[in-house]
């Protein structure tokens, strides 16, 4: 089988590019699409920890699904803010939008 | 599931049932009717008040296998809870028509948020904090951008939102990588793999790093403060008020119930951390806040360096003793914070007739002659944050400071001390600006809104005479926390 | 190197390819449709890690209703300006990643189904989606409730903040 630390490498690896897309772009959408990659890595982990520790405890599997729902829920709410700024302002360049004074 | 499952989340079942009927309940009310719905939903918070207060007294009580908890850490919380949404109402119910967003889906938002921080205030499992979180903060979100097609309203959501979204990916890696150290998300059964030794310490370190992280953004500690200013400055005032207290409120119930209880044993790791951190919120909050002119952002740097005192409360944690006093003392902390920045945001609804021109410091000049009751509140709230006498600031700064003390950590109370009277500066540059200059501002009457300024400043003053009945009940709610 | 290895070294492989190109393309449909292949590849881990009713969701939820929106919202408001038309050279490597995910996935269905994984004396068949549902609405029925209302938060959210037009003839 697999070492699990692969799979974590992997995951650390995807996380880390959806961490940097959020941090580099400037799009509104482009920074959504990152925060999509941060938390599929996330999911990769508990799916990984779960087959490899206890599988008897669904725990991970139940959390991966609960990540799946919340994550739709959260792309229904930011894409909806996106139009409604995009209708009166016609951009969506989170700089256009005085957007992340880091 | 038995009768017990149910009662232990019977305050927060209400409040979503609640909000649900609202939601249905303003189809069928008549436009003008409108206002109605503020009502309902002001009696549906303090139903659930009633509900929570008659089940303080009684025993810790787990629920859904140990999903939620009832103990006195959440019966405090919830009531906190409960008395911000019913300040939200009140400071949103005149506000919301004269700013014209007076939609119907708000009310329901707001008891869908509220429902949201009582559920992360007896979350007993990463998964339900989790979700606790994400259902507090979905409704900020569409609140904040509710003034839309005001620009800076919708910029103020999608900033809010993408930063809580980037936030909730830290929470989310954060529960993965704790489940992975620890084989649970039970907060109960991450603390026994702790001490039996079974927990894979640094994979577990690293978890509550990023959790950290995550709940840092909820309550805006730098260097996660970033947003707070443009979003409190661009969303609708009565929005920002119940954000500024109940998402940060929400944020330190978790941080406290995460990081009190399931964490002792990271406590030589993470203690020092957490005391640079309220170091560092501290002296930024409080300096960039000298800096401000406009009094939204003013209040917003303010709550960060809220967040600062807030967060000594996690500094002492290795040491037994100090670590109950600690926590009791941020729960009273964040009952006076609660008080005193509703009250300052409900007078800066007062003052804000024109929704289009920024509110600055110079527009309080003269308020103390146009409005002496007015004055004298929002002086008692700049006290309160301050941290000065007759108000519950004071006490609960000195309940902080003595636990940080206790802990052996003289220099971050010397820094805490150091940078309140930094901040005496800028707050009561408001009062020298109401009472001493000249001006004719302009003033909203509305009794809700005078109403909950009126009672919040007068616990504010009362309750700091005779704190000690207060304090107990804090006391008493996080005995059984550890 | 067994078999598993190498799907594992070609998995993570495209999944990392396909997460740079989504960061490295300058065009948001490109980055989008870089995602939703990293979001199959991510799919087919979970077969590999035998969770497939993980795996079907991620295709469906993820791959499928999520990116679709984002692709949606894209060509909704105009963001992109699609350049020319597309040569074959373009479609080469697109075309040869899509049949690597597809052979994959269509080998580890053929080896793993009928296989059961027993995990120690419990003798829970790990791929079984009933252990699933009978856990969600057992151990999990509170956050699962919670889930739903959340769903209903975003839904009341979308539908207030797109419903414009209508509300403000009214006011």
């Amino acid at each position: 089988m697999i070492p699990l630390s692969w799979y974590l490498y992997l995951s650390a690896a995807l996380f880390a590019i959806g961490l940097y897309g959020v941090l580099a772009r400037k799009n509104a959408i482009a920074i959504l699409l990152g925060i999509e990659l941060m938390l599929n890595a996330a999911n990769i982990n508990l799916v990984a920890f779960w087959r490899y520790t206890d599988p008897a405890q669904m725990a991970g599997q139940v959390f991966a699904i609960i990540v799946f729902a919340v994550a739709a829920a959260e792309v229904a709410v930011g894409l909806s803010l996106v139009i409604s700024i995009y209708r009166a302002r016609k951009t969506v360049i989170a700089d256009e939008l005085d957007l992340m004074k880091w | 599931m038995t009768i017990t499952d149910f009662s232990v989340i019977l305050p927060v079942t209400l409040l979503t049932a609640w909000a649900s009927i609202l939601l249905l309940a303003e189809l069928f009310l008549p436009r003008a009717q409108r206002p109605f719905l503020a009502l309902l939903a002001a009696l549906g918070l303090a139903l659930t008040l009633g509900i929570s207060l008659a089940q303080s007294a009684q025993e810790f009580a787990p629920g859904f296998g140990g999903m939620v908890v009832r103990d006195g850490f959440s019966n405090f919380l919830n009531v906190l809870f409960l008395l911000t949404g019913l300040f939200g109402v009140a400071l949103s119910y005149r506000y919301n028509q004269r700013a014209q967003i007076e939609r119907g889906e708000y009310y329901p938002l707001l008891l869908f948020s509220v429902a949201g921080m009582m559920l992360m205030g007896q979350a007993a499992d990463l998964i339900v904090v989790f979700l606790a979180l994400e259902l507090l903060s979905f409704p900020l979100y569409i609140l904040s951008a509710f003034a839309y097609p005001r620009p800076q309203s919708e910029e103020a959501g999608l900033k809010y939102f993408l930063l809580g979204a980037f936030a909730s990916g830290f929470v989310v890696y954060g529960i993965a990588l704790t489940f992975g150290a620890s084989g649970s998300t039970d907060l109960a059964r991450i603390v026994a793999s702790v001490a039996a030794g079974s927990a894979n310490l640094p994979l577990l370190t690293a978890g509550a790093g990023l959790l950290l992280v995550g709940f840092g953004f909820k309550v805006a500690a730098v260097p996660f403060h970033m947003w707070t200013p443009d979003v409190y400055q661009g969303a609708p005032t009565s929005v920002t008020a119940f954000m500024a207290a109940g998402a940060k409120t929400a944020g330190f119930a978790a941080l406290l119930r995460v990081f009190g209880a399931a964490f002792p044993a990271l406590a030589a790791d993470l203690s020092p951390l957490m005391a640079i951190l309220a170091a560092v919120t501290m002296l930024f909050g409080n300096l960039i806040a000298v800096a401000q002119t406009d009094m939204k952002r003013m209040l917003a740097y303010s709550s960060i360096a809220q967040a600062g005192y807030l967060l000594m409360a996690f500094a002492p944690f290795e040491i037994e003793a100090a670590r109950t006093m600690a926590v009791a003392g941020a729960l009273f902390y964040l009952l006076a914070y609660t008080l005193a920045s509703f009250g300052s945001w409900g007078v800066v609804i007062a003052l804000e007739k024109d929704l289009d021109r920024h509110l600055s410091i110079g527009d309080f000049a003269g308020l103390a002659r146009r409005s002496p009751w007015l004055a004298a509140a929002m002086t008692v709230f700049m006290l309160s944050l301050t941290g000065l006498p007759p108000t519950l600031g004071l006490v609960g700064k000195i309940y902080l400071f003595r636990a940080v003390i206790e802990g052996g950590m003289v220099w971050l109370a010397v820094i805490g001390a150091l940078t309140s009277v930094v901040s005496a500066f800028y707050y009561l540059r408001i009062v020298v600006n109401m009472f001493m200059r000249e001006g004719e501002p302009a003033v909203e009457r509305e009794w809700w809104l005078e109403f909950a300024i009126g009672a919040a400043a007068v616990v504010t003053v009362v309750v700091s005479l005779w704190p000690f009945p207060l304090f107990e009940w804090a006391e008493w709610a996080v005995m059984k926390l550890f | 190197m067994s078999l598993e290895l190498i799907l594992f070294f070609v998995l993570a492989i495209i999944a990392i390819a396909t997460a740079l190109g989504m960061l490295l393309s300058r065009s948001a449909v490109y980055s989008a449709l870089y995602l939703v292949v990293n979001f199959v590849s991510v799919a087919i881990f979970y077969l590999l890690l035998d969770a497939p009713f993980i795996a079907l969701s991620q295709i469906a939820v993820y791959a499928g209703a999520i990116m679709v929106l984002f692709l949606f919202v894209i060509m909704l408001i105009g963001l992109e300006t699609l350049g020319g038309e597309l040569n074959w050279r373009q479609l080469v490597w697109p075309l040869a990643m899509g049949i690597l995910l597809l052979v994959q996935g269509v080998f580890l269905v053929i080896q793993r189904v009928g296989r059961d994984v027993y995990i120690g004396q419990t003798g829970t068949q790990l791929s079984d989606p009933s252990l699933m549902a009978r856990v969600l609405f057992t151990d999990y029925l509170l956050p699962f409730q919670v889930t739903a209302v959340l769903l209903l938060v975003a839904m009341i959210g979308a539908i207030v903040l797109s419903k414009r037009e209508k509300s403000n003839q009214e006011a």
